[in-house]
């Protein structure tokens, strides 16, 4: 029997797949080296929990929802195709194996319920988060994939463009994080006492294995070792240079220094506006996308001390803004020389492709809003989202895991006996 | 007997080390330490949050002198440690009521 399969394409994806695995343990040092240090071991044990959780959904009834058999344009069918049984023989006209793909998916949605726990950091029960995993996976991001990436998803038809998540990833995570923000409430102390993130090396060192495995995340979404993933992986590049350029100068204005976590924030802000829009815009073009996330984002991150919302690490000033700004200025900066291939409002294509691509942002928008507000209610309501202010307070390291980062955290507490 | 206590710039504490060798003193205890006069810290700013941080690192340096030696000692750190700059510190004498070498038990001027 011959077979179709291209081992080039193959050989990429599954390295692709293991570099965008790779950025949730760097989200983990990225988000914890900005919060205290005695919560750092939760926030970053939020990051492997959503890898846990979301892995072996993903593997049972999340791959067949987002990519299985459609039902209605909406979400794809739970049972058809439940466990990937269905998976394990080579379609000799497949040129990239099935599991290939179902690997290199699984860690997007792996990394986007990651993404949603800087929002709530130093505060939400681990177990309620790791429910909250696996069920706002299942009801959110499960059926948002298959509107955007599934040949027969309403947004894919539609004619949205999306190459790598800036709708089903950043804004989907962003606008779940404004709303467990609001639904747990602020951290005790939020505005009023000093909350110095306690290690920026290791922000830094998190920003780094982003910007590394975001490669794979967005050349590998071309699904193939080509010419669109080449253009893509130099409009990764460069976007996340400008950006963090944009991010620092903003600062240097504004504040009057430019800082390593302005550095690691920029680096992240313009990879996740060029997530969307790699496909879609020349080498300029992705500048341009750079510069508009890396201002937009350090000034949106400031607002929520104006509204009151404690979104403690900024995922609606970083994942929300930035795949909002890379979403829509695909409407504007498109040329259809890249390898998407539609001309924006810029380049004489007309408006269509900037309203394709607001309402899809808006529909995304709304859906998480809604679904997110109910999943994090009833989990509310139910098993109890918040650890006590006691736990909060001397720290939530120690209160829930019965660990501490480093050796001069635990307060109040004498080792008094070993045991072994 | 006196003690004199000065909180000084922790990058002057070699010179003035040097320079209180230099005028024979012979021993001395420094210790870490944070504070804050007229200089009231700095401000940090982070993703445009400002933090206030009111206490700054600061080295505390204890000299045990003889009455009459008190006013050089003194002067030597004072002089040692300035650069002129707000933050230099502060230099301070007490007075000491007595003084005890552990090794031996002897009290007095002699302990010094």
């Amino acid at each position: 029997m011959d077979s179709a399969l291209n081992s080039g394409d193959t050989a990429w994806i599954l390295t692709a797949s293991a570099l965008v695995l790779l950025m949730t343990p760097g989200l983990a040092f990225f988000y914890g080296g900005m919060v205290r240090g005695k919560s750092v071991l939760n926030m970053m044990m939020m990051s492997f929990g959503a890898m846990g959780v979301v892995g072996v959904v993903w593997v049972l009834w999340g791959y067949p929802m987002a990519f299985g058999t459609d039902v209605g344009g909406l979400f794809g069918n739970p049972f058809d195709g439940f466990g990937l049984g269905n998976l394990l023989a080579e379609d000799p006209e497949a040129t990239l194996p099935s599991m290939a793909f179902v690997g290199f998916q699984a860690t997007f949605a792996i990394i986007t319920v990651a993404l949603i726990s800087g929002a709530i950091a130093d505060r939400a029960r681990f177990g309620s988060w790791l429910v909250f995993a696996g069920v706002w996976v299942t009801l959110v991001y499960f059926p948002v994939a298959h509107w955007v990436w599934a040949s027969d998803g309403w947004i894919f038809k539609y004619g949205a463009i999306d190459f790598a998540g800036g709708t089903v990833v950043h804004i989907n995570a962003g606008v779940a994080g404004l709303v467990l923000a609001i639904l747990l409430g602020k951290r005790k102390g939020f505005a009023k006492e000093p909350m110095r993130p306690h290690n920026l090396p290791f922000v830094m060192l998190g920003a780094g294995l982003l910007w590394f495995g975001w490669f794979g995340f967005n050349a590998g979404s071309a699904l193939a070792a080509n010419n669109s993933a080449s253009v893509v992986w130099v409009n990764t590049l460069v976007a996340t240079c400008a950006a963090m350029l944009a991010w620092l100068l903003t600062e240097k204005l504004r504040d009057g220094s430019a800082t390593s976590l302005g550095a690691a924030s920029g680096v992240v802000a313009g990879l996740v506006a060029i997530t969307p829009s790699c496909s879609a815009v020349s080498p300029i073009g992705a500048i341009v996308v750079g510069v508009v996330a890396g201002v937009l984002c350090a000034l949106a991150v400031g607002l929520k001390y104006r509204f009151g919302y404690d979104d403690s690490l900024d995922v609606v000033g970083v994942h929300l803004v930035g795949g909002l700004t890379g979403t829509v200025l695909i409407g504007f900066l498109a040329t259809a020389d890249a390898p998407a291939g539609v001309d924006g409002l810029l380049y004489g294509g007309g408006a269509s492709q900037l309203v394709i691509q607001v309402v899809s942002a808006l529909a995304v928008v709304a859906f998480s809003f809604v679904m997110t507000m109910i999943i994090g209610f009833v989990i509310r309501a139910t098993m109890g989202f918040r650890v006590s202010e006691e736990a909060e307070v001397g720290g939530i390291d120690l209160a829930v895991h019965g660990e501490t980062a480093y050796e001069n955290i635990a307060q109040g507490s004498v080792i008094k006996e070993v045991r072994s | 007997m006196k003690l004199v206590t000065g909180i000084i710039q922790p990058h002057r504490l070699d010179d003035v080390k040097s320079a209180l060798e230099a005028a024979g003193v012979r021993g001395m205890t420094v210790s870490e330490a944070s504070g804050y006069g007229r200089q009231k810290g700095h401000t940090e700013v982070y993703r445009g949050a400002e933090y206030t941080v009111d206490l700054v690192p600061k080295v505390r340096l204890e000299v045990l002198v003889d009455d009459a030696d008190a006013e050089t000692v003194t002067d030597v750190i004072v002089k040692a440690a300035q650069t002129g700059k707000i933050g230099d510190g502060k230099v301070w004498t007490v007075p000491v009521d007595d003084v005890a070498r552990v090794r031996t038990g002897e009290h007095g001027a002699g302990a010094l």
